[in-house]
């Protein structure tokens, strides 16, 4: 793996909320460059909302973001565009564009910011599929693939202009074990092969111990984190017997929610 | 491990490629700097003319000077690969940082090679007919079955009244009509307004300008009330109609209806149709009335009084037009409302997919009251209405 491991995210004193509810209280932590960073929390812990700062679509109340070395939450104009151009999202249920084929879905961020000529797009684009494994759906339309498929594809577009960040809302949200184990191993690839820096929400604790090299668990009534750190120490060492209890509860058959209540 | 790091990198230099010809037919290649996405536009630009001029038999690109490589860095390496083994030369690379060759090596030149595009070939002038009367066919063969479900579904509705859902029946009459109004009272009365102004210019010449509100009157109440209120109603409530129950479909609302046992004919058309079914004769109502309002003020400003007008109406409208006018709309508010609801029913996935039941429903909808309103003149005349 990466030795470097210098910091590529900082967020530094987080709240946010929204009217009258506040989600997150001074929250802090910080990503390095090159890990598989995995968000973990109930329903209402803040996972979304945390996420949604971190790419800068909505604003904390109060605290910074940095996303190599600038601050998102600051940044305006063509400084914005140039930080945005450092990370690919992977929104939960894909969103990719339902009238334009995968490969138009790929290209798109090519042609808007790159100045290729129109065949190289197409060779990159198609490589990119071919990296997430949908190199012969190039030509289909999104509504036409399964949902493992059109996520794997959104992985693609995200990935379209060689970010160093990929954030991914929801990894096995919706789908079989087997999918959800071959976008693990996809996660896992691109890491190792790329050098991409991960920042994921999942529940699956079984994708959890396969790719995370660490976690953060968000928590309801804290508003803020409940643990941080690598699952395995999380599982042995945790001051907090619920966090070493939903470790533990690796291979039982209960379902996300309750595995989050305490 | 590739070095992704390298934050605060400058921007590159101009141009970090020097092309040579070191021996006849072969290529020297010397790429020095950042090769990311925002370099290599150029730099595959400049390769791509030198293969175009020399069409060297054996390229050797020199990567040491390569400091930094992106995914479009690699694109650039692999496509110049996969150009010269398509052309029957060959490439070398050298010095190529470990990491990047290791991208490189993550893609496979066999498995790119451009597969043919199969054309279709031009479809003939008589598959071209045979394919449109599939289509009508098939959008007919929906359409009756729609009128057969919808209209059995009605028959339920009012032999059994306290299954319909009432309450979203008015709501929807309240957004589909009461909310239609302003646009409705506006339309009819510029409408008559306008007509009477035109009619009254020719007619004035002859003496006969009261006779403008004979033609206000018939017009507006047998003709033009229902047609007008229909085509509103078509483009305000139809579509409406499309996009809702188009966009319940793309998110599955509908299968969800139909596995808890409801029946979405029940449950979402039939509240629509009834909806329509008793606000546009009621809208008709006012639009008639706003229409003969707007035709008064021309023939008050030539000096004749309100009381003339109305009397000249009365003596010419009778029941029968008014009646006949309503029971057409109430044949169009059905068909707008069946339609709307239709093509929101038979969308397909995807974003676009409701934008193209919302315009079908309008289109459909508005073909539909005008070929209705002919076969309706055609009857009438026969009957002697």
């Amino acid at each position: 793996m990466n030795l470097i491991r210098d910091t590529i995210i900082g967020v530094e004193k987080i709240s946010a909320g929204y009217k009258n509810t506040v989600l997150l209280q001074d929250v802090s932590f910080e990503v390095k460059r090159g890990e598989i960073f995995v968000i973990l929390g109930s329903s209402g812990s803040g996972k979304s909302t945390l996420l949604k700062l971190m790419i800068g679509l909505n604003k904390p109340l109060s605290g910074r973001i940095f996303i190599d070395g600038q601050d998102i939450v600051s940044a305006e104009g063509n400084e914005r565009l140039a930080l945005l151009k450092k990370f690919g999202v992977m929104y939960q249920r894909g969103a990719l564009f339902g009238s334009m084929t995968l490969l138009e879905n790929v290209r798109l961020p090519l042609e808007e910011f790159t100045d290729l000529p129109l065949s190289a797009m197409d060779l990159i684009a198609r490589m990119k599929l071919s990296l997430v494994g949908l190199k012969e759906f190039g030509s289909l339309l999104p509504a036409e693939l399964s949902g493992g498929m059109q996520k794997r594809a959104a992985i693609a577009r995200a990935m379209a202009l060689d970010p160093q960040i990929l954030f991914l809302d929801e990894l096995s949200a919706g789908l079989d074990p087997i999918t959800s184990a071959e976008l693990d191993h996809l996660v896992l690839s691109l890491a190792q092969n790329l050098g991409i820096t991960f920042v994921i929400v999942t529940h699956e604790l079984s994708s959890i111990y396969a790719i995370a090299d660490r976690i953060i668990m968000l928590d309801k009534a804290l508003k803020g984190i409940l643990a941080i750190g690598r699952p395995q120490d999380l599982r042995d060492h945790s001051k907090n017997a619920f966090v070493r209890r939903f470790f533990n509860r690796q291979g039982e058959s209960d379902t996300p929610e309750e595995k989050f209540s305490p | 491990m590739p070095n992704y790091s390298s934050p605060h990198m400058p921007d590159s230099p101009s141009l970090p490629i020097h092309t040579d010809m070191i021996a006849p037919g072969v290529l020297g290649v010397k790429i020095i700097g950042r090769l990311d996405s925002m370099t290599t536009g150029n730099i595959w630009r400049k390769t791509n003319l030198e293969l175009d001029r020399t069409s060297p038999k054996r390229v050797i690109v020199d990567a040491s000077g390569i400091e930094y490589c992106d995914g479009s860095g690699i694109g650039y390496l692999f496509g110049l690969r996969q150009r010269q083994e398509k052309g029957g030369g060959d490439l070398e690379i050298r010095g190529l940082r470990t990491e990047f060759q290791q991208l490189l090596d993550l893609f496979d030149p066999s498995e790119f090679e451009e597969s043919p595009k199969i054309q279709p070939g031009p479809i003939s002038f008589f598959e071209m007919i045979g394919r449109s009367t599939c289509i009508i066919c098939e959008e007919a063969h929906a359409f009756v079955e729609f009128v057969g479900e919808a209209g059995v579904a009605m028959v339920k509705a009012l032999l059994n009244p306290k299954q319909v859902r009432w309450k979203d029946a008015f709501l929807i009459a309240e957004t589909a009509g009461v909310n239609a109004l302003p646009v409705i009272v506006l339309v009819g009365f510029l409408m008559g307004l306008i007509m009477a102004f035109q009619a009254a210019i020719p007619m004035r010449q002859f003496g006969a300008e009261i006779y403008v509100a004979n033609l206000v009157g018939l017009s507006m109440i047998r003709e033009l009330g229902p047609l007008m209120t229909a085509i509103v109603l078509a483009g305000r409530s139809g579509s409406a109609f499309a996009a809702e129950l188009g966009t319940m479909k793309v998110n599955e609302e509908i299968d969800a209806l139909i596995t808890m046992g409801l029946d979405p004919m029940q449950f979402l058309v039939v509240t629509r149709i009834l909806a329509a079914v008793i606000m546009t004769p009621l809208l008709t109502l006012f639009a008639d009335l706003i229409g003969v309002l707007g035709g008064s003020l021309v023939l008050i400003s030539m000096g004749y009084s309100l009381a003339t007008y109305f009397k000249q109406i009365i003596s010419t409208v009778n029941y029968v037009d008014l009646f006949g006018g309503l029971f057409k709309s109430i044949v169009f508010g059905l068909l707008v409302a069946s339609v709307g609801c239709l093509r929101g029913l038979q969308t397909e996935m995807g974003a676009t997919a409701v934008g193209e039941s919302t315009t079908r429903a309008v289109v459909g909808g508005i073909v539909l009251i005008v070929v209705t309103d002919g076969i309706f003149s055609v009857v009438y005349y026969y009957l002697g209405i």
